[in-house]
């Protein structure tokens, strides 16, 4: 009786484990993903292989689809599903291509991570350090890490020394559509076309 | 008589400002309102000139300043922060942050002197707080005056009406590097050298951020609307003083954020 008591303890303690583990702390999270990313920047890849990897690392780690609906932001409530569905197929490759080239360009860099701040259930915000070299100051990057499903993490915005690529990003969207009389269809079209470049 | 244009200047600019904007309520009593882009086709053409005139003399000349011995752009910097002290310990006390003039003015005296003309750092080296520069435009944005539209002015780059009036704040008696080397009578300092100082801070600021503004540009589907979003962005950050440890407005000031729900 005993022995079967144990059994169960251990069994349940088996069945709940693997979900217990998958919740990860955002501190934990970013510097993790970080360390990938310098694996993969100071790593002997040629540019091409660097590239592939970073766009692997952003597919697992970042909310692509929630930005891709905030950089809308108050076209959202006016596109229909089928801009909807072509901006969002184009807007990951964007996305993907303009992320990694950014990247691509950094050679070895350290990022500390030393802080986190629970912004509500949704948000953290993990505060990090690109430490300075000769070439370039320190600079601290804040990351909003999407905490609604505690077993999957997910990066939404980079905050630069305060200031915000996804607010950038949503600002020059906006500013392209305005410019276009409205049409979101000229947004689109700016997407496919810096994919030719 | 120059002073009189000078104020006139300022008074149509602050003017225009609340006409344009803030619908004679303050601007930063309200919910973040996006800056008017009043005169986006002369901006974009201002900005393009600009861009001609960065690629064509400023640029280059920031490369070279990059290449320079880190002690002397070190020294550079250290010398240009201690005189823009001289405009930012004002606005502290115009601001109401009277602790950090103290702070402020301490570093200057110890830095212009023990520090030798401000090329060392030696308060840093005391342990004094960061220092962070303030000045009449983040002044009358603290006071509630909203920044009005968005311009691009030649040469010296993005602005708001708010901001350019600040500026003309400088001239009219409230920088004191101005009123030394200006106005002073002074067999030392001349109008050339404080218009060094100020080239050498546009170089100094280039050379800083060679690789992000390239990074941007090549990255950017519209160049212009990036640079006018992160200028916007930083002015508002800094008249907040998000950076003095109240960096939570900033996570919360995006609604939008609240309404996106992915997985």
């Amino acid at each position: 009786m005993k022995k079967n008591i144990i059994l169960l303890i251990v069994s349940i303690f088996f069945i709940l484990k693997p979900n217990y583990s998958l919740a990860i702390e955002a501190d934990v999270f970013i510097q993790s993903t970080v360390n990938r990313a310098t694996q993969t920047l100071s790593g002997n890849f040629t540019k091409d292989e660097r590239i592939q990897q970073l766009k692997n690392i952003a597919i697992e780690t970042v909310d692509i689809d929630g930005i891709s609906l905030y950089s809308l932001g108050k076209y959202r409530k006016t596109i229909t599903d089928d801009q909807l569905l072509r901006y969002k197929k184009v807007f990951k490759d964007y996305f993907l291509k303009s992320f990694s080239s950014r990247l691509a360009e950094y050679a070895n860099p350290e990022i500390d991570v030393y802080s986190k701040k629970k912004i509500n259930d949704k948000y953290t915000i993990v505060s990090s350090k690109l430490i300075g070299t000769d070439k370039r100051p320190e600079v601290n990057i804040d990351w909003r890490v999407y905490t609604n499903d505690p077993k999957n993490l997910l990066i939404r915005d980079l905050i630069i020394e305060g200031l915000s690529l996804a607010r950038t990003q949503k600002e020059e969207f906006s500013s392209i559509i305005s410019s276009n009389d409205e049409d979101i269809e000229a947004l689109i079209k700016s997407l496919s076309n810096f994919l030719k470049k | 008589m120059l002073k009189i244009f000078k104020l006139i200047i300022i008074g149509i600019l602050l003017s225009t400002n609340a006409i344009a904007d803030s619908d004679g309520e303050l601007e930063l009593s309200k919910s973040s309102k996006p800056t008017k882009d009043c005169f986006e086709p002369l901006n974009r053409a201002t900005f393009s000139f600009n861009q001609g005139l960065d690629k064509a003399i400023l640029k280059p000349i920031a490369k070279g300043y990059r290449n320079l011995p880190t002690p002397i752009k070190n020294g550079t910097g250290n010398v240009l922060d201690n005189l823009s002290n001289l405009i930012t310990i004002p606005n502290n006390v115009l601001q109401g942050d009277f602790k950090v003039a103290v702070i402020n003015t301490g570093r200057l005296v110890i830095n212009s002197t023990v520090g030798i003309l401000g090329i060392v750092d030696v308060a840093e080296d005391l342990g004094f707080p960061k220092y962070e520069k303030e000045d009449y435009g983040q002044t009358l944005g603290k006071w509630g005056v909203g920044p009005g539209c968005y311009i691009v002015l030649p040469i010296l780059g993005p602005s708001t009406i708010r901001d350019t009036a600040g500026s003309f704040v400088n001239v009219m008696g409230g920088d004191p590097w101005y009123n030394a080397s200006v106005n002073g009578n002074n067999e030392y300092l001349s109008e050339s050298i404080y218009t060094a100082s100020k080239i050498l801070t546009g170089v100094e600021f280039r050379a800083n951020n060679i690789d992000s503004l390239d990074n941007l540009e090549k990255n950017s589907m519209d160049f212009y609307a990036s640079v006018k979003s992160l200028y916007l962005q930083d002015r508002k950050m800094k008249i907040k003083n998000i950076k003095r440890g109240n960096i939570q407005i900033i996570y919360n000031d995006d609604g939008d954020w609240e309404e996106i729900d992915t997985k």
